[in-house]
């Protein structure tokens, strides 16, 4: 059985339609919009926290996001195992929620960056890589001004000793280095998971690389693992 | 009723990109001496309490919940009883 996926609206949020498209009509499964009001979930089994500008940004990204009324059902969801994914401004929210560890930063660049870039798999045992195959890097666009993780040393050490970094910026080749870091996030990271495995926050945008008509759909390759790894 | 005033600094290790970018704009206006520029943020509200403890207790909750991410940056603030 396939699972059903709700992606949350926040007032400023501005992929969820994004995510939406692709989830329903390019992958096929059932998605649900759910408003940051409300207070049900719509018995969706993956909730997509979506990029944007949520609440303008103000205070912090995220910051006012995760007092939502609808975050206080994913954060419940999520700590019991139900599986979330933030993109972009939603990885802002996970941060800011205590989901995961860590801060974002202003890019290192000062500039907003928007632009496909690579990302090396570093943790294909999860249920949101396991469907990622061959040469483990895919092609997925960022588009953000402040994706510039930063964790203190004890939690950067924790995250990548427990094997939670999940994305690298990377060259095609799958060289991970400063030149190929976009934002200035530290290790290259562009996205890390919980340590239970069943939430991802990620800074790049899979849901804009899912249809074919826009010339990559290495993004489909999260969502699809989820699908066929996470509900047979 | 209180007026409080917080300050929330950037921990001095975190980059602080906005002021670096601000200090580009004093070596444009030719002010050569000027380093180290920080943009931290003020806010001001009022606690509508006569309960000096009960009315400290909220505004450091308020701080650490939602004004200031402790991982990031640290935050001051002082009170005044407005008559």
């Amino acid at each position: 059985m396939n699972p059903k996926f709700g992606v949350v609206v926040f007032p400023g949020s501005n992929c969820d339609h994004d995510a939406y498209y692709s989830l329903k009509k390019i992958l096929n499964v059932e998605t649900s919009f759910l408003w940051h009001k409300d207070t049900d979930l719509k018995n969706s089994d993956v909730i997509i926290l979506p990029g944007g500008f949520s609440y303008g940004d103000y205070l912090r990204t995220g910051a006012i996001a995760r007092f939502s009324p609808i975050m206080d059902k994913v954060i419940n969801f999520a700590e019991k195992g139900g599986f979330v994914i933030g993109i972009c401004n939603g990885f802002q929210i996970l941060l800011e929620a205590g989901l995961l560890p860590g801060v974002m930063l202003k890019n290192k660049s000062l500039q907003f960056v928007s632009k496909d870039v690579y990302l090396s798999v570093c943790n294909d045992n999860t249920i949101f890589t396991k469907g990622i195959v061959g040469n483990k890097i895919i092609k997925v666009p960022v588009a953000h001004g402040d994706g510039n993780y930063f964790a203190d040393e004890e939690t950067l050490n924790s995250l990548i000793e427990n094997n939670q970094v999940v994305f690298r910026y990377s060259s095609e080749a799958g060289e991970i280095s400063e030149l190929f870091n976009p934002n200035g996030s530290l290790e290259n990271i562009a996205g890390i998971i919980n340590r239970k495995g069943n939430i991802l926050g990620m800074m790049p945008h899979p849901e804009r690389s899912c249809d074919p008509v826009l010339g990559k759909t290495d993004g489909a390759l999260i969502f699809k693992s989820i699908i066929n790894n996470g509900f047979n | 009723m209180f007026k409080v005033k917080v300050l929330i600094k950037r921990r001095p290790s975190i980059l602080d990109p906005q002021g670096k970018a601000v200090e580009k704009g004093a070596k444009l206006l030719g002010l050569n001496n000027i380093r180290d520029t920080r943009i931290d943020k003020y806010i001001e509200f009022t606690v509508d309490s006569d309960d000096k403890s009960a009315a400290e207790k909220e505004v450091n909750e308020y701080c650490k919940k939602l004004l200031a991410n402790p991982i990031m940056e640290n935050f001051e603030f002082s009170m005044d009883e407005i008559k």
